[in-house]
């Protein structure tokens, strides 16, 4: 199965996340060595490749707060036969989502303002940042998921069940203990 | 037996002794046969709203837990379609509130969780609303986040029923209700509420929290991190 042509092919990126689903993917450990037979990653924070070319599998950590993330989630689903949202954010919006009650521009005084210790306390305002949205979303709002693996973040024995059986063509399927959302 | 547990009813095709007076929930429950449910503890009188009980009956859906059982009743429960329709109920409570697990006391030891684990959720599915709802800290011993609440009344019954004190009551209708407080200020900290209340031992999530008490018991050893809904809740007839 080292065959480049015959080895799936892996996206994954975090938009409105901590990274921590990324982390626990990690916690596969030496099973990743085996893993690695199976699959080549294309867009992935490890790649460093900037775009999201054709895949078999798109892996999306983290809600969707702003027009950025919009962008690069609609290029997974473009490009991605199927896509797996990952984590307590992408699929309910998570710990990001907790300043939905909250004024956005409250939020920005509350962070570049009020808080001690800052210089100038001037909210950002550069032209490339991009556009923070009022709420954050979790990513089966914008677009069609294919597959949903919760948790905060799911055990890497979790993501690992979760690749072996979509590897292996069978439906994934955690076991109780597996399933978590915290 | 004799003739007092003569009676009986089938649910999914088992043979279950009934006395009368007892509701299809509490047949089942006495049987050991579980039928999921939030709003329900056998303690209080049914209050039949959160509809994840619903069984068919005789070919129709009724509230088990507000459904007298009768004699020659055949009870589905645990089947693919009521399962579904337990798992959408379940996906809209999560939507309509702010239930977000890692942030929560509760997370482990929530029923709704717990609930939602036992009917394989791996998403909320619907949009979510992220409702405005208030969270009042004015008690000194008692946090209520009405962001967690999900309208199934236990801490008014409890509050009502056995603590003889009316702390709480819903108002409103609808996707308006609100778990309201009985007071002049309609803060909880200007009420005769105690930590040590039925009503504080009720609540199904994280709604009604003791305070000082958040994450004491590590991740691994709570209520439902090996154990499902189904085993606690048989295993001890309810916490």
């Amino acid at each position: 199965m080292s065959d480049p042509k015959l080895k799936v092919r892996i996206a994954t990126c975090s938009l409105a996340g901590c990274f921590g689903c990324h982390m626990s993917v990690l916690d596969i450990d030496e099973r990743l060595l085996g893993l690695l037979e199976l699959i080549e990653f294309d867009r992935t924070p490890l790649t460093d490749i900037k775009h999201c070319g054709p895949c078999d599998v798109g892996i999306v950590e983290g809600g969707v707060c702003n027009a950025e993330n919009v962008h690069v989630l609609k290029e997974f689903r473009k490009n991605c036969k199927v896509l797996v949202a990952i984590g307590a954010c992408a699929i309910t919006g998570g710990i990001p989502a907790m300043r939905n009650n909250i004024d956005l521009w409250d939020c920005f005084q509350e962070v570049y303002q009020y808080e001690g210790g800052l210089e100038g306390g001037q909210v950002p305002n550069d032209p490339e940042l991009p556009l923070p949205f009022d709420k954050v979303h979790p990513i089966n709002e914008v677009v069609k998921v294919d597959y949903f693996l919760p948790g905060c973040p799911p055990s890497g024995d979790a993501i690992w069940r979760f690749l072996t059986d979509l590897l292996n063509g069978r439906e994934p399927k955690l076991d109780y203990e597996m399933l978590h959302y915290d | 037996m004799g003739t007092f547990m003569s009676k009986t009813i089938t649910i999914d095709g088992q043979v279950v002794p009934f006395k009368e007076g007892q509701t299809i929930m509490d047949a089942a429950m006495a049987a050991d046969v579980y039928i999921p449910h939030l709003c329900h503890n056998p303690e209080f009188t049914p209050h039949g709203s959160c509809k994840l009980c619903t069984v068919k009956v005789n070919g129709r859906n009724v509230a088990s837990c507000t459904m007298p059982a009768v004699e020659g009743q055949q009870v589905l429960s645990d089947t693919l379609e009521l399962n579904d329709e337990r798992l959408s109920l379940t996906q809209m409570l999560f939507v309509e509130g702010n239930h977000i697990c890692p942030s929560c006391e509760k997370s482990g030891n929530c029923q709704l969780q717990a609930v939602a684990y036992y009917l394989g959720m791996m998403s909320p599915h619907y949009n979510h609303f992220y409702p405005q709802r208030e969270v009042d800290a004015s008690h000194p011993d008692v946090l209520l986040d009405r962001n967690r609440c999900i309208y199934c009344e236990l801490c008014v019954r409890a509050s009502r029923d056995v603590d003889g004190k009316n702390v709480f009551g819903l108002s409103g209708r609808g996707i308006g209700s609100t778990l309201v407080v009985n007071s002049a200020s309609g803060l909880l900290g200007d009420t005769n509420l105690a930590a040590t209340d039925k009503a504080m031992q009720v609540c199904p999530t994280g709604a009604l929290l003791k305070k000082r008490q958040g994450f004491t018991v590590p991740i691994g050893q709570r209520i439902f991190d090996h154990h499902t809904i189904k085993d606690v809740q048989l295993g001890d007839k309810h916490e």
